[in-house]
């Protein structure tokens, strides 16, 4: 992981940089209230936050265009808010109620807008992969220049089906960017220990893809690999993969006690390496933003939050005769 | 010494084939794998190499000739210097062809009884192969819409491992007929992501054995996410190929998946045994908007049957065809299991046991009302099918009918399947462990009785 960037440079807006602080905090605050309501037993089974991930996601979404999709695992509540779905939506989801984006019957792990062509939010650890792939078929068998944005794991790396993918995507030159999420612990088993390639993004080189390792904790320097991905892969050059060196502050989900790390490590990664105070910095150097500008998003931020946790809580549970319903399109 | 050379099997299913091609003739000297023929199976055309050197003392099989049985002698080799005219005799008389046509398996099975037809009376009819009924319901729904593309492993440029996709290529191209490498987890997943965002695939799995490879996409994210996406996510489409028992290629290679599939909510699960029932059904999967399984059997491809000449032809799903009516006994099964029900009602008429035989065509849904109707009336059920015994779509049918039809029964209904065994190689050993026609004869006459 690279370390703190020196907060001067950069080509970015203000307006840009902002919207960054804002969506980076707005999934954070989203995912602290995520956890409280589990901890309260509003939310059920497993959940899984993407605390400390947040500039990946961000940074990626910003370059994007309409029509461009995106698929990704379990751990899905960052990517459904950087692409615009509503939080009310997704909240009331991981709550079980009918309010959800799929009406209280997928919960964290499975959900879905087919309206900002988010399609999932998978369970099982490296299925999005070739699912991911295949909506970049679609979109090149259809001739239009979307890209899709495929995310998954250090853990999910180690799959055999990302290799198959790798593979076609290569031969058959799909719109497709694989993003390896490398938060460096899947589950309670570090890279380290899981693999003796010093880089994941290398294993294209098998396929002839080619890739490259980013700051994932540099929202900017995310933006621009993607933009770099995204020329490739609109271009008709084929696949991309980037692989974001990340890290999660809480456990692998709500249950993990995360004895497998040191309270040390995380500490100092999110003190030294935090998105959030990255740009928080980058906008107070620079003369971009008062303290005061701040707090207002901070406040507005938690209002929406707020206002999303009391939707879940309010949404009724599912009509009974729900279960019956949507077996079949 | 003159040696005959035989008609070679060249597949696990092969019993006969055509000589499409000599291509060596009397007085030549030919050397061991030198290519003496080519010979047409119901798969591909084959080369036949020569064994042994010898001279080609006479060609037993004119060219062109179809029809020809595994192991009738078509050439006889004599030895340098040796006369041949002894060995003429020997030849079997085999019928020749005016021309190399298309193989032509078994005659058509007769349709016994109009009871639940899917066409008009009078609807002009023609003969084709279960083969050449499903090529046709691709065809045709691929020139119908441009989303429908086929995908799978030899499917274009091979022509088909089982000749199924046969000329599509040609007239589809390479964009809509798509070869993959042999990565079946791969390219589900990369298929079902495609029905998502607007294509309708149709996935061949070679055969259903290596679906295995790809269950969880079939499963996971195929039948289950139009469910967990609030109605969101349909997924079109298809899964086919070859499922169950062929001959002889043992356990890995010889099972049916019915039972597995039918429990599946979110699935569709199509067997069809018919060639009519091929075609309509498999257009029928091809525009429906969920995950349609399609099983198919390589014992029945080269099957021919009679199916409406009609442009535009489908079978609804959840819908039986009551094959022949009886009033004895209700014989229930789909797939290739049809064919021990239909010859065993033959068998069993001779004895005076009228057994009427519906075949379910759809796993999910299941035509309930056909089936407990049909009970209703023969007070008596034998199921047959090719699966394992345990938790068998008979099994199913049999819990099914007790709670709905129990008052009605004059006995237990009994389950005629597969044994509860891995198929084993052996040729005696897998003839018993696949059900058969006397055993579903036996099955009757126990429920009846006699």
């Amino acid at each position: 992981m690279a370390t703190k960037k020196d907060p001067v440079k950069s080509n970015v807006s203000k307006e840009e940089l902002l919207g960054f602080y804002r969506e980076m905090l707005s999934i954070r605050r989203f995912e602290e209230k995520a956890g409280q309501l589990y901890g309260m037993g509003l939310i059920g089974g497993f959940c899984h936050l993407y605390i400390g991930q947040e500039a990946v996601v961000v940074g990626l979404e910003a370059c994007t265009k309409a029509g461009d999709k995106r698929v990704t695992s379990y751990r899905d509540h960052g990517h459904m808010l950087a692409c615009g779905m509503d939080a009310k939506g997704v909240m009331a989801e991981l709550t079980g109620r009918s309010g959800g984006y799929s009406k209280g019957k997928g919960g964290s792990m499975h959900m879905f807008s087919k309206e900002k062509h988010f399609y999932g939010g998978h369970g099982i650890v490296g299925a999005q992969v070739p699912l991911g792939a295949g909506l970049a078929f679609a979109d090149k068998y259809l001739g239009n220049d979307n890209v899709t944005f495929t995310y998954f794991g250090d853990g999910a790396a180690n799959q055999g089906q990302v290799y198959e993918t790798y593979n076609m995507a290569e031969l058959w030159n799909l719109p497709v960017i694989f993003v390896i999420e490398n938060n460096q612990y899947a589950m309670g088993t570090s890279v380290k220990r899981s693999t003796k390639s010093t880089t994941l993004f290398g294993r294209g080189t098998a396929y002839g893809i080619p890739g490259e390792q980013v700051d994932g904790m540099d929202v900017l320097a995310v933006k621009a690999a993607g933009e770099k991905a995204v020329a490739h892969c609109r271009a008709g050059n084929g696949p991309y993969i980037l692989e974001m060196m990340t890290y999660r502050y809480r456990g692998h989900s709500m249950s993990d006690p995360a004895k497998y790390r040191t309270r040390e490590e995380v500490d100092k990664i999110r003190s030294e390496k935090d998105a959030i105070e990255h740009v928080r910095d980058l906008l107070l150097n620079a003369g971009l933003a008062s303290e005061e500008d701040l707090k207002a998003i901070d406040r507005d931020i938690k209002e929406t939050v707020n206002a999303a946790a009391e939707f879940a809580k309010e949404s009724p549970e599912p009509a009974l005769s729900e279960l019956w319903t949507d077996i079949y399109a | 010494m003159a040696t005959e050379v035989l008609m070679p099997a060249l597949s696990p299913t092969m019993e006969e084939g055509t000589l499409a091609k000599w291509l060596v003739k009397v007085g030549d000297v030919v050397k061991s794998g030198q290519i003496l023929a080519e010979i047409e199976t119901d798969k591909a055309t084959m080369e036949f190499e020569a064994v042994d050197e010898g001279r080609v003392g006479q060609l037993l099989v004119a060219e062109g000739t179809s029809g020809v049985k595994v192991n009738t002698p078509i050439l006889v080799m004599s030895e340098e210097g040796e006369t041949v005219a002894a060995k003429a005799a020997v030849a079997a008389p085999v019928v020749a062809a005016a021309a190399p046509a298309p193989v032509v398996a078994a005659a058509p099975v007769a349709v016994v009884s109009k009871a639940s037809a899917d066409w008009a009376e009078g609807t002009p009819m023609k003969t084709m192969t279960v083969r050449e009924a499903l090529r046709e319901a691709m065809a045709e729904e691929m020139r119908a819409n441009p989303a429908v593309m086929l995908m799978g492993e030899e499917v274009g440029e091979y022509q088909g491992a089982y000749k199924i996709s046969q000329g599509l290529l040609d007239e589809f191209g390479p964009r809509r007929i798509v070869d993959t490498p042999i990565t079946e987890m791969g390219f589900t997943g990369i298929a079902v992501g495609a029905a998502w965002a607007g294509l309708r695939p149709i996935v061949e799995f070679m055969t259903f054995n290596f679906a295995l490879q790809a269950i969880d996409h079939i499963l996971n994210s195929a039948a289950k996410t139009n469910y967990m996406s609030g109605g969101q996510l349909g997924c079109p489409i298809v899964f086919r190929g070859a499922n169950g028992a062929a001959a002889r290629v043992a356990a890995q290679h010889s099972q049916d998946f019915a039972a597995w599939y039918a429990m599946i909510p979110g699935l569709r699960v199509v067997m069809p045994y018919s060639a009519s029932d091929a075609k309509g059904l498999l257009k029928s999967a091809i525009r429906d908007n969920n995950p349609v399984v399609f099983l198919e059997n390589e014992i029945l491809y080269g099957q021919s049957f009679e199916v409406p000449d009609l442009p535009d032809f489908t079978i609804p799903f959840g819908k039986a065809r009551v094959w022949r009516e009886g009033t004895d006994v209700t014989i229930v099964s789909f797939g290739i299991g049809m064919k021990y029900a239909l010859e065993a009602a033959d068998i069993l008429a001779k004895d005076g046991i009228s057994a009427e035989v519906v075949d379910l065509r759809t796993l999910r849904p299941i035509d309930y009302d056909t089936v407990l109707a049909s009970v209703m009336k023969t007070n008596r059920c034998v199921t047959v099918e090719e699966g394992f015994p345990v938790g068998s779509i008979g099994d199913h049918l049999a819990s099914t009918i007790m709670q709905r039809a129990f008052d009605y029964l004059d006995a237990p209904v009994i389950t005629c399947t597969g044994k509860d065994v891995p198929m084993p190689y052996a040729a005696n050993l897998e003839k018993l462990a696949l059900v058969t026609t006397a055993e579903v004869v036996a099955a009757v006459k126990s429920v009846c009785y006699r």
